[in-house]
């Protein structure tokens, strides 16, 4: 439990620096690199997505500590765990991020507060997550009803991941 | 694999391929395995028949094809083909000329392909005949794009899954949604299929791009025009109004602000 506890905090205060780092270049073809594997500890990789960012952070990018918003056994590192981290105050606004971890790895991050007040501002406002592979949702455990994609062509069709949400109900 | 909808509301799809597309229908409400409402997807699929056999670059006796080949003048094709001339000629204004049907034919001239167009229109348009079914949900997927409703109580909202473009059999995220529409456009799997109606040339370097929005047509006429737009692609969508944007560009994944948020 304990060793989760601090891949999650990692991960978090990985995402929280990911959220404050000003994404103004990416509308100029910049790229927030973040190579880490989530669940092992990214601090490393994402510390240096932090340096990338010469416009500036925020400097209260104070880790958060997670907390468990389910309930979830010491015991049982296979279950799927649920954190919420703390509220961190950027130049944009609050964020909060929350993580969903099974048997230690991150499958899911979602920002459930993010700076909106300044609305269509592209530059300040879009956030960026890092397409972690390890960490993708595996669509075959994630709750879906419909998938969007490119590979739902009549020649992928019978393998698509839709033919079998399809074939639930037919 | 588990699924979001609640047990006790009967739940029925279909599926055929009509269009080169796999066309996906889902109905969730107490009827939705009755014969009154398999007749209405009937008619819904009859519909996109007809529209394909109109509007298909693929079939040499299509209006779109006679247009082409010279055989038949645009202002001569009938109102339906007037209708998805307007929609183009619109779509390329609102996209600045990212989506544009009339594509460089390589000889100096343009050949007419709204295939980019017609697939949103012509679902949203069929899918009204599944809106008259009272108290149902719905949902279509044709080729990964997507139209949904919910209105029954006590069901969840649809939950979308984008493609990881890299891994088809993972998704990126999930979206749960009411109502509205979701497209993806992208270069993933079958090659680079947008081309920049600016050069004739492969489009930007965007590897997918999903847009989530009221209607499937623009969300699939944005999604395009985001495909083209490259490294510009993430501000031009924050730019829309009532639309958002996901783009996976160089390994990243990024959304526009108000894009709604998954769990």
């Amino acid at each position: 439990m304990r060793r989760i506890v601090l891949a999650a905090t990692s991960t978090v205060s990985g995402l929280i620096m990911l959220f404050s780092y000003h994404t103004s270049t990416m509308g100029a073809g910049g790229v927030i690199a973040s190579g880490g594997t989530a669940g092992g500890g990214s601090t490393g990789t994402t510390g240096s997505t932090g340096t990338t960012g010469s416009t500036g952070t925020t400097g209260t990018t104070a880790a958060p500590t997670p907390s468990t918003s389910g309930s979830g056994s010491s015991s049982a590192s296979t279950a799927k765990k649920t954190y919420t981290g703390q509220s961190v105050d950027t130049r944009w606004g609050p964020v909060q991020v929350q993580i969903t971890v099974v048997a230690g790895k991150v499958t899911d991050a979602t920002a459930v507060v993010y700076p909106s007040g300044n609305g269509r501002d592209a530059e300040i406002n879009s956030y960026a997550l890092p397409i972690l592979h390890d960490e993708a949702v595996k669509a075959q455990s994630a709750k879906i009803d419909l998938v969007s994609g490119a590979t739902v062509t009549s020649d992928g069709y019978v393998q698509s991941l839709q033919s079998a949400l399809d074939a639930a109900h037919i | 694999m588990s699924l979001s909808s609640v047990s006790a509301v009967p739940h029925q799809s279909w599926v055929r391929q009509i269009m080169g597309l796999p066309i996906s229908v889902h109905v969730r409400g107490p009827d939705a395995r009755s014969d009154l409402v398999a007749r209405r997807v009937e008619r819904m699929y009859d519909e996109l028949r007809a529209v394909d056999a109109l509007f298909s670059t693929y079939s040499p006796t299509s209006a779109v094809s006679r247009i082409n080949r010279g055989e038949l003048a645009l202002e001569d094709a009938g109102i339906v083909v007037d209708e998805v001339v307007r929609l183009c000629r619109i779509a390329r204004e609102r996209t600045d000329g990212c989506f544009d049907a009339w594509l460089p034919d390589g000889k100096g001239g343009t050949w007419f392909d709204p295939s980019g167009l017609v697939k949103g229109w012509a679902v949203e348009r069929a899918a009204r005949r599944l809106n008259l079914i009272d108290g149902h949900d719905f949902a279509v997927n044709a080729g990964g794009d997507i139209l949904l409703r919910r209105q029954v109580p006590g069901t969840q909202p649809w939950r979308v899954g984008i493609e990881d473009p890299d891994s088809p059999d993972r998704v990126l995220l999930v979206v749960p949604l009411e109502s509205g529409a979701v497209a993806t456009s992208g270069s993933a799997h079958r090659g680079s299929h947008i081309v920049d109606p600016r050069t004739g040339k492969a489009a930007g370097d965007a590897r997918a791009v999903t847009v989530v929005g009221p209607s499937l047509l623009w969300a699939d006429v944005f999604a395009t025009a985001a495909v083209v737009q490259g490294a510009g692609a993430l501000a031009w969508l924050e730019a829309l109004s009532g639309y958002e944007g996901l783009v996976v560009r160089d390994g990243t994944v990024a959304t526009t602000s108000g894009f709604p948020a998954h769990s």
